[in-house]
């Protein structure tokens, strides 16, 4: 089973990452883009259905840093049914 | 007395540290490997800069569940100094021990090249033979030494007078130029509210001789040793 795990910088967060991006596209024409803010997508295949509770666990310690940055789980092979 | 340096697969200022420590103001030092589950037999931690497990992740994200921090948290917790400096501050707010985050410097460019420290605070064992205002000159090299925290995190910070050392000029002031990285108010470096763990970007180990360019950095190593010396008499 797969679970895709989406990171994204906080809005409180400056993302220069981001702002970076934002400039090439504007410099590639793009003018109404207004912002970007780049995150991480992790994809977990798992043998069998994860415990919830656990996922939300390993989100918080390990795979995002709260303090930064926030975390949704989704569950791509559910979705496209 | 003795110090240990934690090594990571990807330190690499461990060697810095230790010489720093060894030959910078002679004190006994040893390495501790991230699978060692103990700090017994050492006064004092030190968590060097580098790319901890390549900065996979974030950086010191995977660092921080290595065996070796289960140790260096519960020995902080009972007050034993330590110190993280650069990787080794990102170290330390992954595991908790300080708040806050290193995040992107603000200019998106890798950061290497001498700073000035603005002291501001010598109640810790780090600074206690530093006074308040001290300016001090070392290097920083990194590409994520941001620091952020939300704000009131930053207020606590203030107002437990936290604040270990700002990025400043020259004349000690802490301007947007001298900002190296645009962290939250020029901060560098920060210590917990027991204040024996102090976490910083900018490298004391890579400035304890004069042919290093300055000797500033020592001055954190001597304020360790003569503070567990203190330790020690009492």
């Amino acid at each position: 089973m797969k679970v895709r795990v989406v990171v994204m910088p906080k809005q409180s967060v400056l993302d220069p990452q981001g702002v970076a991006v934002r400039n090439a596209l504007k410099d590639l024409g793009l003018q109404t883009v207004e912002s970007v803010r780049v995150g991480k997508v992790l994809e977990l295949e798992f043998t069998t259905v994860p415990d919830e509770q656990r996922l939300h666990e390993i989100c918080r310690d390990l795979l995002s840093n709260p303090v930064i940055e926030d975390y949704a789980i989704r569950y791509p092979s559910v979705v496209t049914m | 007395m003795k110090i240990a340096v934690l090594q990571f697969p990807g330190s690499n200022c461990d060697q810095d540290c230790l010489r720093a420590l060894r030959d910078g103001v002679r004190v006994e030092a040893d390495y501790l490997w991230h699978k060692d589950r103990s700090v017994l037999g050492f006064d004092a931690v030190v968590l060097p800069g580098g790319f901890s497990y390549g900065d996979y992740l974030r950086c010191g994200a995977i660092a921080r569940f290595s065996p070796i921090m289960k140790a260096v948290v519960s020995a902080a917790k009972d007050g034993m100094p330590v110190i993280g400096i650069c990787n080794g501050f990102q170290i330390l707010c992954e595991a908790g021990l300080l708040p806050g985050a290193l995040i992107r410097n603000q200019s998106l460019h890798f950061v290497c090249q001498p700073v000035w420290l603005r002291t501001e605070t010598a109640e810790t064992p780090f600074t206690a033979k530093l006074e308040k205002g001290r300016l001090l000159r070392m290097p920083v090299a990194h590409g994520e030494g941001s620091y952020f925290a939300d704000s009131q995190t930053l207020e606590i910070l203030e107002s437990q007078d936290r604040v270990v050392f700002r990025y400043a000029d020259e004349l000690g002031q802490t301007t947007s130029e001298s900002n190296p990285n645009g962290s939250f108010a020029n901060i560098a470096g920060i210590c917990n509210q027991e204040r024996n763990v102090l976490g910083m970007m900018p490298h004391p180990d890579r400035a304890w001789d004069r042919r290093l360019g300055s000797e500033d950095g020592k001055l954190l190593f001597e304020s360790l040793v003569a503070n567990l010396e203190l330790a020690a008499v009492r």
